[in-house]
Protein backbone atom coordinates (compact mmCIF):
# COMPACT_ATOMS: atom_id res chain seq x y z
CA UNK A 1 0.00 0.00 0.00
CA UNK A 2 1.27 3.45 -0.83
CA UNK A 3 2.41 5.33 2.26
CA UNK A 4 1.78 8.83 3.57
CA UNK A 5 4.91 10.90 3.10
CA UNK A 6 6.69 13.02 5.71
CA UNK A 7 8.60 15.87 4.13
CA UNK A 8 10.98 18.27 5.85
CA UNK A 9 11.25 21.61 4.09
CA UNK A 10 14.58 23.42 3.99
CA UNK A 11 14.39 27.13 3.24
CA UNK A 12 17.82 28.07 1.93
CA UNK A 13 19.32 31.54 1.81
CA UNK A 14 22.98 32.35 1.20
CA UNK A 15 23.85 28.68 1.55
CA UNK A 16 22.18 28.21 4.92
CA UNK A 17 18.89 26.71 6.09
CA UNK A 18 16.49 29.22 7.57
CA UNK A 19 12.91 29.02 8.77
CA UNK A 20 10.44 31.83 8.84
CA UNK A 21 7.68 32.17 11.40
CA UNK A 22 4.79 33.71 9.49
CA UNK A 23 7.42 34.34 6.79
CA UNK A 24 9.63 36.60 8.88
CA UNK A 25 12.03 36.39 11.86
CA UNK A 26 14.40 34.03 10.08
CA UNK A 27 16.72 31.93 12.20
CA UNK A 28 19.76 30.16 10.86
CA UNK A 29 19.56 26.44 11.52
CA UNK A 30 22.18 24.35 9.77
CA UNK A 31 24.04 23.35 6.65
CA UNK A 32 21.54 22.25 3.97
CA UNK A 33 23.62 19.31 2.75
CA UNK A 34 24.21 18.01 6.28
CA UNK A 35 20.60 18.50 7.26
CA UNK A 36 19.38 16.75 4.09
CA UNK A 37 21.65 13.78 4.80
CA UNK A 38 20.46 13.67 8.39
CA UNK A 39 16.81 13.65 7.37
CA UNK A 40 17.34 11.05 4.67
CA UNK A 41 19.09 8.77 7.17
CA UNK A 42 16.35 9.30 9.73
CA UNK A 43 13.25 8.47 7.77
CA UNK A 44 12.28 11.50 5.67
CA UNK A 45 10.39 10.33 2.58
CA UNK A 46 11.29 13.31 0.45
CA UNK A 47 12.94 16.70 0.84
CA UNK A 48 11.82 20.12 -0.26
CA UNK A 49 14.53 22.71 -0.88
CA UNK A 50 13.21 26.24 -1.13
CA UNK A 51 15.53 28.90 -2.52
CA UNK A 52 14.67 32.19 -0.80
CA UNK A 53 17.70 34.02 -2.19
CA UNK A 54 17.13 37.23 -4.05
CA UNK A 55 20.55 37.79 -5.63
CA UNK A 56 22.07 35.96 -8.58
CA UNK A 57 25.16 35.16 -6.48
CA UNK A 58 22.91 33.50 -3.93
CA UNK A 59 21.25 31.56 -6.72
CA UNK A 60 24.61 30.17 -7.81
CA UNK A 61 25.36 29.07 -4.26
CA UNK A 62 21.93 27.42 -4.08
CA UNK A 63 22.51 25.50 -7.30
CA UNK A 64 25.86 24.28 -6.00
CA UNK A 65 24.25 23.15 -2.73
CA UNK A 66 21.57 21.33 -4.67
CA UNK A 67 24.16 19.47 -6.71
CA UNK A 68 26.10 18.52 -3.59
CA UNK A 69 22.90 17.29 -1.93
CA UNK A 70 21.89 15.17 -4.94
CA UNK A 71 25.35 13.59 -4.89
CA UNK A 72 24.80 12.41 -1.34
CA UNK A 73 21.09 11.98 -0.75
CA UNK A 74 19.04 9.34 -2.56
CA UNK A 75 15.44 10.21 -1.84
CA UNK A 76 13.20 12.44 -3.97
CA UNK A 77 14.28 16.06 -4.01
CA UNK A 78 11.74 18.76 -4.75
CA UNK A 79 12.99 22.26 -5.43
CA UNK A 80 11.24 25.60 -5.44
CA UNK A 81 11.82 29.31 -5.09
CA UNK A 82 12.31 31.74 -7.93
CA UNK A 83 11.02 29.36 -10.61
CA UNK A 84 9.59 31.61 -13.30
CA UNK A 85 10.62 30.02 -16.59
CA UNK A 86 11.43 26.74 -18.27
CA UNK A 87 15.09 27.77 -18.02
CA UNK A 88 14.70 27.73 -14.23
CA UNK A 89 13.27 24.20 -14.45
CA UNK A 90 16.26 23.16 -16.52
CA UNK A 91 18.69 24.78 -14.08
CA UNK A 92 17.46 22.85 -11.03
CA UNK A 93 16.64 19.58 -12.82
CA UNK A 94 20.17 19.39 -14.18
CA UNK A 95 21.46 19.63 -10.59
CA UNK A 96 19.51 16.62 -9.44
CA UNK A 97 16.04 17.92 -8.55
CA UNK A 98 13.24 15.44 -9.27
CA UNK A 99 10.30 17.79 -9.01
CA UNK A 100 10.02 21.54 -9.35
CA UNK A 101 7.69 23.80 -7.38
CA UNK A 102 6.13 26.80 -9.06
CA UNK A 103 4.37 29.42 -7.01
CA UNK A 104 4.44 33.10 -7.94
CA UNK A 105 5.86 32.11 -11.33
CA UNK A 106 2.58 30.38 -12.22
CA UNK A 107 0.59 33.46 -11.24
CA UNK A 108 2.73 35.78 -13.37
CA UNK A 109 2.96 33.39 -16.32
CA UNK A 110 -0.05 31.08 -16.81
CA UNK A 111 1.78 29.31 -19.67
CA UNK A 112 4.57 28.04 -17.42
CA UNK A 113 2.79 24.98 -16.01
CA UNK A 114 1.55 23.58 -19.35
CA UNK A 115 4.91 24.22 -21.01
CA UNK A 116 6.89 22.59 -18.21
CA UNK A 117 4.48 19.63 -18.09
CA UNK A 118 4.89 19.09 -21.81
CA UNK A 119 8.69 19.18 -21.57
CA UNK A 120 9.26 17.29 -18.33
CA UNK A 121 5.98 15.52 -17.57
CA UNK A 122 3.27 16.39 -15.06
CA UNK A 123 4.94 14.30 -12.38
CA UNK A 124 7.73 16.89 -12.35
CA UNK A 125 5.54 19.98 -11.95
CA UNK A 126 4.32 20.92 -8.49
CA UNK A 127 1.99 23.86 -7.90
CA UNK A 128 2.52 25.46 -4.52
CA UNK A 129 -0.06 27.96 -3.33
CA UNK A 130 0.20 30.26 -0.31
CA UNK A 131 -3.42 30.66 0.71
CA UNK A 132 -5.12 32.88 3.28
CA UNK A 133 -8.72 33.52 4.28
CA UNK A 134 -9.95 36.88 3.02
CA UNK A 135 -13.56 37.95 3.50
CA UNK A 136 -14.93 34.45 3.92
CA UNK A 137 -13.06 33.01 0.92
CA UNK A 138 -9.59 31.62 0.22
CA UNK A 139 -7.19 33.88 -1.67
CA UNK A 140 -3.88 33.04 -3.36
CA UNK A 141 -1.02 35.21 -2.13
CA UNK A 142 2.11 35.94 -4.15
CA UNK A 143 5.74 36.78 -3.30
CA UNK A 144 6.15 34.49 -0.30
CA UNK A 145 2.77 35.36 1.18
CA UNK A 146 3.14 39.16 0.95
CA UNK A 147 0.70 40.15 -1.82
CA UNK A 148 -3.01 39.31 -2.02
CA UNK A 149 -3.63 38.49 -5.68
CA UNK A 150 -7.40 38.42 -5.16
CA UNK A 151 -7.48 35.06 -6.96
CA UNK A 152 -9.90 32.51 -5.49
CA UNK A 153 -7.60 29.71 -4.36
CA UNK A 154 -9.51 26.45 -4.82
CA UNK A 155 -10.47 27.19 -8.43
CA UNK A 156 -6.96 28.43 -9.13
CA UNK A 157 -5.38 25.21 -7.86
CA UNK A 158 -7.87 23.10 -9.84
CA UNK A 159 -7.00 25.03 -13.02
CA UNK A 160 -3.26 24.58 -12.38
CA UNK A 161 -3.78 20.81 -12.10
CA UNK A 162 -5.92 20.75 -15.25
CA UNK A 163 -3.19 22.61 -17.11
CA UNK A 164 -0.50 20.09 -16.11
CA UNK A 165 0.59 20.30 -12.46
CA UNK A 166 1.01 16.78 -11.07
CA UNK A 167 1.09 17.59 -7.37
CA UNK A 168 -0.11 20.34 -5.03
CA UNK A 169 1.59 21.91 -2.01
CA UNK A 170 -1.07 23.78 -0.06
CA UNK A 171 0.43 26.21 2.42
CA UNK A 172 -2.01 27.90 4.72
CA UNK A 173 -0.74 31.33 5.72
CA UNK A 174 -3.38 31.36 8.47
CA UNK A 175 -1.85 28.36 10.24
CA UNK A 176 1.80 28.72 9.15
CA UNK A 177 4.17 29.20 12.08
CA UNK A 178 1.30 29.04 14.61
CA UNK A 179 2.00 25.37 15.43
CA UNK A 180 -1.59 24.53 16.31
CA UNK A 181 -2.24 22.06 13.52
CA UNK A 182 -2.73 21.94 9.77
CA UNK A 183 -5.54 23.85 8.08
CA UNK A 184 -7.94 20.92 7.70
CA UNK A 185 -10.78 22.98 6.28
CA UNK A 186 -8.63 24.46 3.52
CA UNK A 187 -7.08 21.05 2.73
CA UNK A 188 -10.51 19.39 2.45
CA UNK A 189 -11.65 22.07 0.03
CA UNK A 190 -8.65 21.47 -2.24
CA UNK A 191 -8.70 17.65 -2.00
CA UNK A 192 -12.33 17.74 -3.17
CA UNK A 193 -11.39 19.21 -6.54
CA UNK A 194 -8.08 17.56 -7.55
CA UNK A 195 -7.03 13.95 -8.14
CA UNK A 196 -3.27 14.44 -7.83
CA UNK A 197 -1.21 14.15 -4.63
CA UNK A 198 -1.75 16.96 -2.12
CA UNK A 199 0.95 17.95 0.37
CA UNK A 200 -0.24 19.74 3.51
CA UNK A 201 1.95 22.60 4.70
CA UNK A 202 1.72 25.14 7.49
CA UNK A 203 0.79 24.63 11.10
CA UNK A 204 2.41 21.42 12.30
CA UNK A 205 3.37 21.80 15.96
CA UNK A 206 3.35 18.24 17.24
CA UNK A 207 3.14 14.59 16.26
CA UNK A 208 -0.59 14.62 17.00
CA UNK A 209 -1.12 17.33 14.38
CA UNK A 210 0.05 14.88 11.69
CA UNK A 211 -2.16 12.09 13.11
CA UNK A 212 -5.17 14.44 13.02
CA UNK A 213 -4.26 15.50 9.49
CA UNK A 214 -4.12 11.98 8.03
CA UNK A 215 -7.20 10.76 9.93
CA UNK A 216 -9.34 13.84 9.17
CA UNK A 217 -8.38 14.38 5.54
CA UNK A 218 -7.62 10.91 4.15
CA UNK A 219 -7.01 12.27 0.66
CA UNK A 220 -3.94 14.21 1.83
CA UNK A 221 -0.81 12.35 0.71
CA UNK A 222 1.93 14.05 2.67
CA UNK A 223 2.69 16.40 5.53
CA UNK A 224 5.39 19.05 5.21
CA UNK A 225 7.04 20.96 8.03
CA UNK A 226 10.26 22.80 8.76
CA UNK A 227 11.03 24.24 12.18
CA UNK A 228 9.60 21.41 14.30
CA UNK A 229 12.00 19.06 12.52
CA UNK A 230 14.96 21.48 12.38
CA UNK A 231 14.74 22.31 16.09
CA UNK A 232 14.29 18.68 17.08
CA UNK A 233 10.82 19.23 18.54
CA UNK A 234 9.57 16.29 16.49
CA UNK A 235 11.83 13.40 15.46
CA UNK A 236 10.66 11.81 12.21
CA UNK A 237 11.24 8.31 13.60
CA UNK A 238 8.90 9.02 16.55
CA UNK A 239 6.32 10.56 14.25
CA UNK A 240 6.36 7.56 11.93
CA UNK A 241 6.18 5.06 14.81
CA UNK A 242 3.10 6.89 16.07
CA UNK A 243 1.55 6.91 12.56
CA UNK A 244 2.09 3.17 12.37
CA UNK A 245 0.35 2.66 15.75
CA UNK A 246 -2.57 4.63 14.33
CA UNK A 247 -2.69 2.35 11.25
CA UNK A 248 -1.69 5.17 8.93
CA UNK A 249 0.33 3.59 6.10
CA UNK A 250 3.91 4.69 6.58
CA UNK A 251 7.39 3.68 5.44
CA UNK A 252 9.35 2.54 8.48
CA UNK B 1 32.42 0.23 -15.91
CA UNK B 2 28.67 0.72 -15.90
CA UNK B 3 27.26 2.56 -18.90
CA UNK B 4 24.13 4.67 -18.49
CA UNK B 5 22.57 5.04 -21.93
CA UNK B 6 22.01 8.71 -22.68
CA UNK B 7 19.50 8.99 -25.50
CA UNK B 8 18.24 12.44 -24.58
CA UNK B 9 15.54 11.39 -22.14
CA UNK B 10 15.53 12.38 -18.51
CA UNK B 11 18.01 13.65 -16.08
CA UNK B 12 20.82 11.28 -15.27
CA UNK B 13 22.60 13.21 -12.52
CA UNK B 14 21.00 11.33 -9.61
CA UNK B 15 21.36 7.98 -11.30
CA UNK B 16 25.07 8.40 -11.98
CA UNK B 17 25.56 9.83 -8.46
CA UNK B 18 23.96 6.74 -6.94
CA UNK B 19 26.45 4.43 -8.68
CA UNK B 20 29.28 6.67 -7.58
CA UNK B 21 27.91 6.42 -4.01
CA UNK B 22 28.22 2.63 -4.07
CA UNK B 23 31.74 2.89 -5.40
CA UNK B 24 31.10 1.92 -9.00
CA UNK B 25 32.75 3.40 -12.03
CA UNK B 26 29.96 4.88 -14.11
CA UNK B 27 29.75 6.62 -17.47
CA UNK B 28 26.79 8.49 -18.93
CA UNK B 29 27.21 7.95 -22.64
CA UNK B 30 25.68 8.09 -26.08
CA UNK B 31 28.65 6.41 -27.70
CA UNK B 32 28.01 2.81 -28.91
CA UNK B 33 31.68 1.92 -28.26
CA UNK B 34 31.13 2.61 -24.57
CA UNK B 35 28.26 0.13 -24.49
CA UNK B 36 30.65 -2.45 -25.88
CA UNK B 37 33.32 -1.60 -23.29
CA UNK B 38 30.88 -1.58 -20.37
CA UNK B 39 30.41 -4.54 -18.05
CA UNK B 40 26.80 -3.62 -17.47
CA UNK B 41 24.29 -1.27 -19.03
CA UNK B 42 21.55 0.89 -17.55
CA UNK B 43 18.61 2.03 -19.67
CA UNK B 44 16.98 4.99 -17.89
CA UNK B 45 13.93 6.97 -18.94
CA UNK B 46 11.21 9.33 -17.83
CA UNK B 47 8.34 10.92 -19.70
CA UNK B 48 6.21 9.53 -22.51
CA UNK B 49 6.85 6.13 -24.13
CA UNK B 50 6.41 7.24 -27.73
CA UNK B 51 8.86 10.11 -27.44
CA UNK B 52 11.43 7.98 -25.58
CA UNK B 53 11.14 5.05 -28.02
CA UNK B 54 11.54 7.39 -30.99
CA UNK B 55 14.64 8.98 -29.45
CA UNK B 56 16.14 5.60 -28.55
CA UNK B 57 15.58 4.09 -32.01
CA UNK B 58 16.82 7.20 -33.81
CA UNK B 59 19.86 7.59 -31.53
CA UNK B 60 21.70 4.72 -33.16
CA UNK B 61 22.07 3.17 -29.69
CA UNK B 62 19.23 0.63 -29.84
CA UNK B 63 21.06 -1.82 -32.14
CA UNK B 64 24.40 -1.78 -30.25
CA UNK B 65 22.41 -2.13 -27.00
CA UNK B 66 20.53 -5.18 -28.31
CA UNK B 67 23.79 -6.65 -29.60
CA UNK B 68 25.42 -6.39 -26.14
CA UNK B 69 22.34 -7.96 -24.54
CA UNK B 70 22.48 -10.84 -27.03
CA UNK B 71 26.08 -11.40 -25.93
CA UNK B 72 24.84 -11.82 -22.37
CA UNK B 73 25.71 -8.43 -20.88
CA UNK B 74 23.43 -7.53 -17.93
CA UNK B 75 20.96 -4.75 -18.71
CA UNK B 76 18.80 -2.90 -16.21
CA UNK B 77 15.87 -0.79 -17.42
CA UNK B 78 14.61 1.76 -14.91
CA UNK B 79 11.08 3.23 -14.90
CA UNK B 80 10.29 4.12 -18.52
CA UNK B 81 13.54 2.30 -19.36
CA UNK B 82 11.93 -0.87 -18.01
CA UNK B 83 8.77 -0.27 -20.04
CA UNK B 84 10.91 0.03 -23.18
CA UNK B 85 12.09 -3.56 -22.66
CA UNK B 86 8.63 -4.86 -23.61
CA UNK B 87 7.06 -5.64 -26.97
CA UNK B 88 4.54 -2.83 -27.07
CA UNK B 89 3.10 0.09 -25.17
CA UNK B 90 -0.45 1.37 -25.39
CA UNK B 91 0.38 4.82 -24.05
CA UNK B 92 -1.44 7.22 -26.40
CA UNK B 93 -1.72 4.76 -29.30
CA UNK B 94 0.35 1.67 -29.93
CA UNK B 95 4.14 1.84 -30.00
CA UNK B 96 6.91 -0.73 -30.38
CA UNK B 97 9.45 -1.30 -27.64
CA UNK B 98 12.70 -3.28 -27.68
CA UNK B 99 10.84 -6.61 -27.39
CA UNK B 100 13.44 -8.07 -25.02
CA UNK B 101 10.61 -9.34 -22.81
CA UNK B 102 7.29 -10.40 -24.34
CA UNK B 103 4.53 -8.24 -22.93
CA UNK B 104 2.82 -4.89 -23.08
CA UNK B 105 2.63 -1.64 -21.17
CA UNK B 106 -0.84 -0.33 -20.27
CA UNK B 107 -2.43 2.44 -18.23
CA UNK B 108 -2.73 1.60 -14.54
CA UNK B 109 -6.21 3.16 -14.71
CA UNK B 110 -7.30 -0.05 -16.52
CA UNK B 111 -6.51 -2.20 -13.50
CA UNK B 112 -6.67 -0.12 -10.31
CA UNK B 113 -9.93 0.81 -8.56
CA UNK B 114 -11.46 4.20 -9.29
CA UNK B 115 -10.62 7.03 -6.92
CA UNK B 116 -6.94 6.22 -6.54
CA UNK B 117 -4.65 9.00 -7.66
CA UNK B 118 -2.77 8.75 -10.93
CA UNK B 119 0.20 8.64 -11.22
CA UNK B 120 1.05 6.38 -8.36
CA UNK B 121 3.55 8.72 -6.72
CA UNK B 122 5.35 7.80 -3.52
CA UNK B 123 6.78 4.94 -1.49
CA UNK B 124 5.18 1.52 -1.79
CA UNK B 125 6.29 -1.91 -0.61
CA UNK B 126 7.67 -4.73 -2.74
CA UNK B 127 6.25 -8.20 -2.81
CA UNK B 128 9.15 -10.35 -3.99
CA UNK B 129 8.04 -13.08 -6.37
CA UNK B 130 11.60 -14.27 -6.96
CA UNK B 131 14.56 -13.81 -4.64
CA UNK B 132 18.09 -13.14 -5.85
CA UNK B 133 18.99 -11.13 -8.94
CA UNK B 134 18.59 -7.42 -8.25
CA UNK B 135 16.84 -8.34 -5.00
CA UNK B 136 19.78 -10.24 -3.51
CA UNK B 137 20.06 -7.50 -0.84
CA UNK B 138 16.30 -6.90 -0.45
CA UNK B 139 13.68 -8.15 1.95
CA UNK B 140 9.98 -8.80 1.49
CA UNK B 141 8.08 -5.57 2.18
CA UNK B 142 10.97 -3.19 1.47
CA UNK B 143 9.78 0.25 0.40
CA UNK B 144 10.79 1.84 -2.89
CA UNK B 145 9.81 5.06 -4.67
CA UNK B 146 7.38 4.91 -7.59
CA UNK B 147 6.22 7.53 -10.09
CA UNK B 148 4.19 6.00 -12.92
CA UNK B 149 0.86 6.01 -14.72
CA UNK B 150 1.55 2.90 -16.84
CA UNK B 151 2.62 -0.60 -15.89
CA UNK B 152 3.84 -3.77 -17.58
CA UNK B 153 1.75 -6.85 -18.28
CA UNK B 154 3.56 -10.10 -19.02
CA UNK B 155 3.72 -13.77 -18.10
CA UNK B 156 4.27 -14.45 -14.41
CA UNK B 157 7.56 -16.17 -15.12
CA UNK B 158 9.14 -12.79 -15.93
CA UNK B 159 7.81 -10.98 -12.85
CA UNK B 160 10.27 -10.78 -9.95
CA UNK B 161 8.33 -8.30 -7.78
CA UNK B 162 4.92 -6.71 -7.58
CA UNK B 163 3.47 -3.83 -5.59
CA UNK B 164 -0.06 -3.25 -4.37
CA UNK B 165 -1.76 -0.05 -5.49
CA UNK B 166 -5.38 -1.07 -5.12
CA UNK B 167 -4.40 -3.95 -7.37
CA UNK B 168 -1.15 -5.82 -7.97
CA UNK B 169 1.16 -3.96 -10.36
CA UNK B 170 4.39 -5.22 -11.92
CA UNK B 171 7.28 -3.70 -9.97
CA UNK B 172 10.22 -5.66 -11.41
CA UNK B 173 10.93 -8.15 -14.20
CA UNK B 174 13.72 -10.37 -15.41
CA UNK B 175 14.37 -12.47 -18.46
CA UNK B 176 17.87 -13.96 -18.43
CA UNK B 177 20.36 -11.09 -18.34
CA UNK B 178 17.65 -8.48 -18.89
CA UNK B 179 16.33 -6.81 -15.72
CA UNK B 180 13.78 -4.07 -15.22
CA UNK B 181 12.41 -2.09 -12.29
CA UNK B 182 9.36 0.17 -12.50
CA UNK B 183 10.40 2.16 -9.42
CA UNK B 184 13.40 4.47 -8.98
CA UNK B 185 16.20 2.68 -7.10
CA UNK B 186 18.29 5.87 -7.27
CA UNK B 187 15.55 7.61 -5.23
CA UNK B 188 14.76 4.74 -2.86
CA UNK B 189 17.33 5.41 -0.16
CA UNK B 190 19.44 2.57 1.23
CA UNK B 191 17.07 -0.07 -0.16
CA UNK B 192 17.48 1.37 -3.65
CA UNK B 193 21.26 1.51 -3.41
CA UNK B 194 21.15 -2.14 -2.30
CA UNK B 195 19.24 -3.00 -5.47
CA UNK B 196 21.77 -1.19 -7.67
CA UNK B 197 24.60 -2.94 -5.81
CA UNK B 198 22.93 -6.29 -6.44
CA UNK B 199 22.63 -5.51 -10.15
CA UNK B 200 26.35 -4.73 -10.18
CA UNK B 201 26.95 -8.24 -8.88
CA UNK B 202 24.63 -10.36 -11.04
CA UNK B 203 26.76 -12.69 -13.16
CA UNK B 204 26.91 -12.21 -16.89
Amino acid sequence: MITKRIIPCLDVRDGRVVKGVNFSNLNDVNSPVELAKFYSDNGADELVFYDITASSDGRKIFTEILRETARNVFIPLTVGGGISSVADFERVLSCGADKVIVNTGAIRNPGLIPEAARLYGSQCVVISADVKRVGGGFHVFARGGRDDTGIEAVGWIRRCVESGAGEVVLNSIDTDGVKKGFDLEMLRAVCEVVNVPVIASGGAGSIEDFITLFHSVPKVDAGLAASIFHFGEVAIADLKARMSEENIPVRL
Amino acid sequence: MIAIVNYGVGNLFSLSSSFAAIGRDVLVTSNPDDLQRAERIILPGVGAFEDAARKLFSSGLAEPLLEEVRRGKPLLGICLGMQLLFTKSYEFGEHDGLNLIPGSVRAISEVIPEGLKIPQMGWNSLHLAKAGGVFANSREGDYVYFVHSYSAHCEDKYITATTNYGSGLTAAVQSGNVYGVQFHPEKSGAVGLGILRAFCEVSE
